[in-house]
């Protein structure tokens, strides 16, 4: 009995040990895991901008591959803003959450996500080409993703036929010509190569207008057949005008049109408001259930406060170690969580104390009491954890982050309660227990 | 050892007291929802003077910019909460402080944007019904699987579902009452807290049933009215010391000092896990021996006459 005690402390003094090294706001990184540690705050406390863009097609045109690799995209646009951490990642089938922390400035992050177009090449075949250069800069209508009534309806205008997208399209880049002319080089993969061979075979002498969001952007005209997808636009570019079409070319080609769904910005001194005084609720919270766990439980109140103090600990450790994004809500969790870890000692103790006053010794009480209390320790928490589930499928469908962070939080807090609850809180009244006199129940245990 | 049972249909009757008056107030004033469920622009701006103006001079602004459906609250702390149909042009958005402030000669501050679309709004809202939905029969299944031990198991569940019923539906009242008097509205986080309750309040009820389950299988001579009344009053001191000592102490510390992000949901889950609580020995275990016992028989007066028969 007493063997066992002493090594469940050992191995409580050393998950305390690395929780304690991990929780130490100069742990920057582990040395052998190679993993940098920190404190991740979500936008609510950190403030920032976050984004929900959605495929703007119908959902069953929007396959896995284009969704990812509008992601990766979009991950290249964000980067390019120059934030820190930024997190882009996909939420549901049709839709992509962007959050940047730090940024203030919705307007600038709207615009350049927005800036990521839908890239077409479309055919020019029927135009004049004269009227065509008329064009370069406006918008036009083309027939890629459009259902049935709004191609009839954009019947009264020109709807032009789309011969390939972004998606087709495997690099871009400028050169040099033989003559020290900038040309934009461009090819094209999988079945765009054989799609744009068909189509310059077909149309020698005319256009294949190149629109971005249904801008049109360039008007190049074909002069050879290309069968190996590999084109070069000529034109009097200088090097700006060049790399801009590349790049346009490049990172415009996303697959899919998106658009912007949700938005939020929350300021950093309001993020920072909300994180101090949710912090000083904290401790209140806590001051007070100390007092009352020590006042009234008195030996097994003050151990009890031991092993809460312990899952704090191991709490925030995890939440660094994995990292868990610490939102408002995640706060409130860990908090309700505390209030589990409580729940489960107090079961322990009342149970404890009802085998005292039924006459049983202090060391028959005391394994009765933990074991009496384990089947609805295991059934209530199972419960929470069954609801933890949902919640976070649910705030994972929308990207919303405030509800996966909580249920998170919770779910977490109900594992590491557990432990506490029935090795620590254990262990350690275990201990005191072997050199107490059991005279003194009545001031001890407060029956 | 105090009869709580015999007391039940009181507990029952306080209970519709203050269900029934908030499900008629969500009729006739309905829940009302944040932009999160029905699409729209929020916009919170501080004033650099502290002198925030009139809600109409807000609105007025807005006009201008063709937005006719616009609401304003001015907050205690000085800030503008301006409600609006979804701006899917998010340059609105600067162009409208920017004239605020011109027009009010003041230095405005965006503190908070939250943008929802329309359609995002109501998809959110059904699969928040969803969700609470499939968390409850999981937790039927659930019960029924660890009470599988007794006779009817089913019972458990279901009785633990209507008292989280109960809860559900004082934390909509209080939602409903919130909404119409102090300008509430039901937002993602209000999901995150009904769920809250419901997670809490399975947990209580489950504290209560495990006590019952164990009585059941050493005190079997005892008739079951008098046993779900013994396992009640054993498990009194842990409800009262978990949930009112320790969790609710919690929350009113976020209620009181948390700052305004979190004082409803810190309000809601106080008030629901309190009722979680609550329902657990008043409710869930009272409606089981109304079902062992099959009362309802009796409720309309037949008395014996319709047992018998």
């Amino acid at each position: 009995m007493t063997k066992r005690i002493w090594q469940n402390l050992i191995l409580i003094a050393i998950i305390l040990a690395v929780g304690i090294y991990l929780v130490l706001p100069g742990t920057t990184n582990i040395p052998l895991l190679n993993k940098s540690i920190k404190t991740q705050l979500g936008l609510d406390l950190a403030g920032g901008v976050q984004a929900l863009l959605e495929a703007d097609l119908p959902a069953e045109s929007v396959t896995v591959e284009n969704m990812a690799t509008a992601r990766r995209i979009v991950e290249n646009r964000v980067n390019g803003l120059g934030v820190t951490e930024a997190v882009v990642q996909q939420a549901g089938a049709t839709r992509i959450l962007v959050e940047l922390p730090g940024e203030t400035d919705p307007e600038v992050v709207l615009t350049t996500l927005k800036q990521t177009g839908l890239l077409e090449f479309v055919d020019f075949s029927t135009l004049d080409p004269n009227l065509a250069i008329n064009l370069v800069g406006t918008r036009i209508e083309t027939d890629y993703a459009q259902t049935a009534e709004q191609v009839s309806a954009a019947e009264t205008g020109q709807l032009f036929h789309t011969v390939l997208t972004g998606a087709e399209l495997a690099d871009a880049g400028v050169t040099v010509s033989g003559t020290n002319a900038y040309e934009v080089a461009l090819s094209f993969k999988g079945e765009g190569i054989t799609k744009f061979s068909e189509y310059t075979s077909n149309n020698i002498g005319n256009i294949l207008a190149i629109v971005l969001d249904k801008e049109v952007i360039s008007i190049p005209t074909i002069q050879v057949p290309i069968t190996d997808g590999a084109a070069v636009i000529q034109g009097n570019f200088t090097l700006e005008e060049a790399n801009s079409l590349a790049i346009q070319l490049r990172y415009g080609s996303l697959p899919i049109p998106l658009k912007v769904v949700e938005s939020r910005t929350i300021t950093p001194t309001l993020g920072q408001d909300s994180l101090q005084k949710s912090v000083r609720a904290g401790i209140i919270g806590f001051a007070i259930v100390f007092l009352f766990m020590a006042l009234y439980y008195r030996l097994p109140g003050l151990i009890a406060i031991a092993g809460i103090l312990f899952y704090a600990v191991i709490d925030y450790a995890i939440f660094r170690f994995i990292p868990v994004t610490l939102t408002l809500p995640g706060i409130a969790g860990f908090l309700l969580s505390t209030g589990s870890a409580l729940d489960a000692n107090i079961l322990i103790f009342e149970r404890l104390k009802e085998e005292l006053r039924a006459g049983r010794t202090l060391m028959q009480a005391f394994n009765l009491g933990f074991q009496r209390a384990w089947p609805s320790i295991r059934d209530s928490n199972i419960a929470t954890l069954i609801t933890c589930l949902v919640l976070y499928i649910f705030g994972s469908q929308f990207g919303a982050t405030i509800v996966k962070g909580f249920s998170l939080t919770l779910a977490i807090g109900v594992f590491i309660s557990v432990f506490t609850a029935l090795v620590v809180t254990r262990s350690l009244l275990g201990l005191v227990l072997n050199y107490l006199p059991p005279s003194n129940l009545k001031r001890w245990f407060g029956i | 050892m105090i009869d709580l049972l015999g007391k039940r249909y009181i507990f029952f009757a306080i209970s519709l007291l203050v269900i029934i008056p908030g499900l008629i107030f969500l009729g006739v004033f309905g829940l009302p929802l944040a932009i999160d469920f029905t699409g729209g622009t929020l916009l919170e701006v501080s004033f650099a003077s502290g002198n925030p103006p009139q809600p109409a001079e807000v609105i007025a602004i807005y006009e201008e910019f063709g937005i006719d459906d616009t609401q304003v609250q001015v907050t205690g702390e000085g800030t503008v909460i301006a409600r609006s149909s979804f701006l899917e042009d998010e340059t609105l958005q600067g162009q409208i402080i920017d004239r605020m402030s011109e027009e009010f000669n003041d230095t405005v501050t965006l503190l908070s944007a939250d943008s929802v679309g329309p359609t995002i709004g109501r998809e959110v809202a059904g699969r928040a019904a969803l969700a609470v939905g499939i968390a409850a029969v999981i937790v039927i299944i659930y019960m029924t699987f660890a009470f599988r031990g007794i006779e009817n198991s089913l019972r458990y569940g279901i009785c633990a579902i209507i008292a989280m019923m109960h809860d559900v539906g004082i934390v909509i009242s209080l939602a409903v009452i919130g909404g119409k008097f102090f300008g509430w509205q039901a937002d993602a986080l209000f999901v995150t807290a009904l769920l809250t309750v419901i997670g809490f309040s399975v947990q209580d009820k489950i504290v209560v049933f495990d006590r019952i389950r164990e009585n059941s299988k050493t005190l079997r001579r005892l008739p079951f009215e008098t046993l779900v009344n013994h396992s009640i009053i054993q498990t009194l001191q842990r409800s009262i010391n978990t949930q009112l000592m320790t969790v609710e102490f919690m929350l009113l510390a976020l209620v009181l000092f948390g700052g305004v992000t979190l004082r409803e949901f810190a309000l809601i889950l106080l008030v629901g896990l309190f009722s979680g609580t609550y329902s657990s020995i008043f409710i869930a275990a009272p409606i089981l021996v109304v079902w062992e016992k099959k009362e309802w028989r009796n409720w309309f007066g037949r008395g014996t006459t319709a047992a018998s028969a």
